[in-house]
């Protein structure tokens, strides 16, 4: 049982930016969002003895290399795209549970605005796309090549059997960008979004949007995760992880065929934490739900259980997931409005809000929180943290 | 053909493994999916053994080609540059009558006249040399 045995004890961002760029390597943009975790947690980059670096953007041995980690004890990379983050946290916390490291770094970050850009490149590298050669032989032939295609396929059949509406996408848009308005560090802060601009932006891969996409940002970040004796002793007060779990849906690598269309790794997911952490979703103060595009935070929003089944939509309208709403979801502003650093930041502003470090938008009395993480065609992870 | 081109020529399926023996019946005018010789179930994608039952003895059976839009999406900002000049275009998923899905796109039919539900039927198209890619229309009947 992993309830309360391990900690987040540092936290760490770059500035996020698009034009002109970061002006950094993608290494050296995750090495200075690793150093300001480690010292958020007022550790040396020497005591760093396990990494979990994020998928195809830099080996454990390298990180070691830069930081100076001279007694690497525990590397893994879990592949699951951006459920990367959270499963990675998990094996943190089973690590250091168990005493197989002490702190571990998981880092992340990318040029995914000046680099090369995702939405076109995923289709060309066989090793980055989910699916593999099932990809390259059944989906890229039709014109199915990209993320936005991908996730618009669910979207569409979730509109048809449960009467999920535009305006209920545009929700989720929304209440991102005025999350994004209360914070100063999001590229959208500055920029408010209205339902007829939503609706107005032009069409990607309907049902989605424009504005129902994710931003393409260079930027890094990263947290560390030690045991709860470790932690005692550090900086910052810990934030307690009390349950985590990582699942697929079935069968992963393949989305049409799926015998339960709607199933994704969430859905087994969700309740495993939920039993380990010993608390129900409605004892959930926040939630930093990973919103690569609208749809998926209504999905992962029933999925976890915060709702049943085809009331996602429901549940974001009306200021439902915004501060002051039922459940507050990204009060950065997600991936959607605040930046898209592979999920990573979801856990960081979850730490700040259990810390009370999240300034104006901070959630009241914050005690639970949840963030979960969302990666290739549908792989789920899930962490439950306490203050 | 010159470096450009081939840039942005389509991608194509590898015509290896069962992959291969799927689009090779494709070529020779029929849409084939395994079917366990066990439990009697149809699959797509092509795998090794059938998930329900284990088996590993299967045979390529004929498909009625018939089928429903069971998801769509209108592609208007194409990702990938070889599908620039097709743009709006319409991947869907179709929902076979043996029950199998399969992802595909459907040729006659304007993205704001597709529905969920809607009948279709096989239309296979040559694509390359090797290549016919299994593609739907709206169903005649």
């Amino acid at each position: 049982m992993l309830r309360d045995k391990a900690c987040i004890v540092g936290i760490g961002e770059t500035p996020f930016c698009r034009k002109p760029g970061s002006g950094l390597s993608e290494m050296g943009i995750q090495l200075q969002a690793a150093l300001a975790a480690i010292e958020d947690a007022g550790l040396k980059p020497a005591q760093i003895d396990g990494i979990l670096p994020f998928p195809n953007v830099g080996k454990s041995e390298a990180f070691a290399a830069e930081l100076g980690c001279s007694n690497l004890r525990f590397a893994a990379t879990v592949h699951m795209g951006g459920a990367a983050p959270v499963a990675s946290l998990r094996a943190a916390a089973m690590a250091v549970a168990s005493g197989v490291a002490d702190y571990v770094l998981v880092p992340g970050g990318w040029n995914g605005y000046s680099g090369a850009r995702v939405r076109e490149t995923a289709a060309n590298d066989l090793n980055s796309i989910p699916g593999g050669a099932i990809a390259r032989d059944f989906y890229l032939p039709f014109g199915l090549t990209a993320p936005p295609q991908w996730y618009a396929l669910m979207a569409r059949r979730h509109m048809h059997e449960f009467g999920t509406t535009e305006e209920q996408l545009g929700a989720v848009a929304i209440a991102m960008r005025r999350h994004a308005q209360l914070n100063p560090a999001a590229l959208m802060y500055g920029k408010p979004l209205t339902m007829e601009q939503y609706l107005a932006s032009p069409m990607i891969s309907s049902p989605y949007r424009l504005f129902d996409c994710s931003l393409e940002t260079d930027g890094g970040a990263a947290f560390v995760v030690t045991s709860a004796e470790r932690a005692r002793d550090l900086r910052q007060d810990p934030v307690f992880i009390m349950g985590a779990a990582a699942s697929q849906p079935y069968p992963a690598d393949e989305i049409c065929g799926r015998p339960d269309f709607h199933r994704i790794g969430l859905s087994t997911a969700a309740p495993e934490a939920f039993r380990m952490a010993g608390v129900k979703p409605e004892d959930v103060d926040f939630a930093q739900i990973y919103d690569c595009f609208t749809f998926e935070v209504i999905q992962q929003l029933e999925e976890a259980g915060f709702c049943a089944r085809g009331e996602g939509g429901a549940f974001v309208e009306n200021g439902g997931i915004e501060l002051g709403g039922r459940l507050p979801v990204n009060t950065h502003g997600g991936l959607l409005s605040q930046a898209h650093v592979l999920g990573i930041s979801h856990v960081v502003e979850a730490v700040r809000q259990l810390r009370g470090q999240a300034d104006a938008r901070q959630v009241t009395n914050a005690e639970i929180g949840v963030v979960t993480g969302w990666g290739d065609f549908g792989d789920g992870s899930i962490a439950i943290l306490r203050r | 053909m010159n470096a450009a081109r081939a840039d942005h020529a389509k991608p194509l399926p590898a015509l290896t493994g069962l992959a291969g023996e799927f689009y090779r019946w494709c070529a020779q005018g029929e849409l084939r999916f395994q079917r366990c010789e066990d439990c009697g179930r149809h699959r797509h994608v092509p795998r090794e053994l059938c998930a329900h039952c284990a088996s590993s003895k299967w045979v390529w059976a004929r498909s009625s080609g018939r089928g429903m839009v069971f998801s769509w999406t209108d592609v208007v900002r194409p990702l990938h540059p070889a599908f620039a000049e097709d743009a709006p275009y319409a991947p869907v998923i179709v929902e076979l009558d043996e029950g199998v899905r399969m992802l595909s796109r459907v040729v006659d039919c304007a993205a704001g006249e597709l529905a969920i539900g809607m009948a279709v039927e096989l239309v296979l198209t040559q694509v390359s040399d090797q290549v016919w890619l299994p593609y739907f229309r709206r169903s005649k009947d």
